[in-house]
């Protein structure tokens, strides 16, 4: 078990109400580590319901869900930005 | 012998003194911004605090495309228009804003919704495309012209509290937008300004940092947000920048990239 510090913006933060919070978590990539916040709350499951939109980073580097989080120290999810 | 038209105005060049003065801009920057042609796509939030500085810098041309009109819910954060013209076209509120900024400047107000036609011959022959549209598809489309045109595409978005800013160019070993967004979001999960409310002053945050990107850019000042997306968070007081890649494949990019990462 880790602990890795997660970020959530726009729509994700919006859902989930929280800009940020840090979780002990089992899982090996990204994919895994969402399945596991899905699980968290209802709100985190909405925020979550469609992956395919959300781009994430590991330590500020974009990367794919099926990416390693061995060493990992920090994990933003983050969607594209429409408004202007 | 013919003799070359003097780049600036008469009396023109004082009211550039303290961008000549930095030494990242001189008297080479500012000839580079005069010379320069850029697109602005959107009138609204981020094409406010973009039209207001580029025009104050000395952009020698400036294209501005919108195809809607000032209503007073505007106000609140699009501080290139007025009470006063309300319901007045975006872009000719915008012409005259700027006219009366900088008079030297061109101001080429363009009233119309983007498609793929208007898109390629628009962001044809420009410097540099400045994207403050406010919905994906024009994102895209834009996005798309840059990257055959081969211009390189600073874009901009905002949501609540939100925004984010980096310089799409493939052709320079910056991914584009469809490299770092391949998928449009469902329509219930987009966050717009219509309707999720947007703070006043977030574009002018956001659209400052768009327009000192355009300035640096364009007189080869600094480091470009080529290949970062810088995240900022105003509710929280936070900004982050992650660095983003080319996609292999890429179905809008991909015929152009020699080496993808």
């Amino acid at each position: 078990m880790t602990t890795i510090d997660i970020l959530y913006f726009a729509w994700l933060r919006e859902r989930i109400d929280e800009p940020r919070e840090r979780v002990l978590t089992a899982a090996a990539n990204v994919a895994e580590l969402v399945d596991e916040l899905c699980m968290r709350s209802e709100r985190h499951a909405a925020a979550f319901s469609d992956p395919a939109s959300v781009r994430v980073a590991l330590d500020q580097r974009l990367a794919d869900f099926s990416a390693s989080l061995r060493g990992v120290r920090e994990v933003a999810f983050f969607p594209p930005m429409t408004g202007g | 012998m013919e003799i070359e038209a003097p780049l600036y105005g008469e009396g023109e060049l004082p009211r550039y003194e303290r961008h000549i003065l930095l030494r990242e801009i001189g008297g080479q920057g500012q000839a580079r911004l005069k010379r320069a042609r850029v697109l602005v796509v959107g009138a609204g939030g981020l094409g406010a605090p973009v039209l207001l500085y580029l025009a104050a810098a000395g952009v020698g041309r400036i294209t501005v495309v919108d195809d809607d009109s000032v209503s007073l819910s505007n106000l609140q954060r699009q501080v290139i228009h007025s009470q006063q013209r309300l319901g007045m076209a975006k872009v000719e509120s915008a012409r005259i804003t700027l006219a009366g900024i900088n008079p030297y400047v061109t101001v080429v107000p363009v009233e119309t919704r983007l498609d793929r036609t208007r898109a390629a011959d628009l962001v044809a022959g420009q410097t540099l495309v400045i994207d403050a549209t406010d919905n994906l598809p024009s994102r895209h489309l834009l996005n798309a012209a840059c990257t055959a045109a081969c211009v390189p595409l600073l874009s901009g978005a905002i949501s609540q509290w939100e925004g984010q800013v980096t310089l799409y160019d493939p052709v320079n070993g910056a991914p584009c937008l469809a490299c770092l967004f391949p998928v449009t979001p469902p329509e219930e999960l987009r966050v717009t300004c219509t309707s999720a409310g947007v703070m006043g002053a977030l574009p002018g945050i956001i659209g400052a940092m768009m327009a000192a990107e355009a300035i640096k850019e364009i007189a080869g000042a600094g480091r470009s947000l080529r290949g970062r997306l810088l995240l900022h968070d105003a509710l929280w007081g936070e900004s982050r920048q992650i660095a983003i890649h080319r996609t292999a494949g890429c179905p809008v990019c991909g015929p152009l990239q020699k080496d993808p990462t």
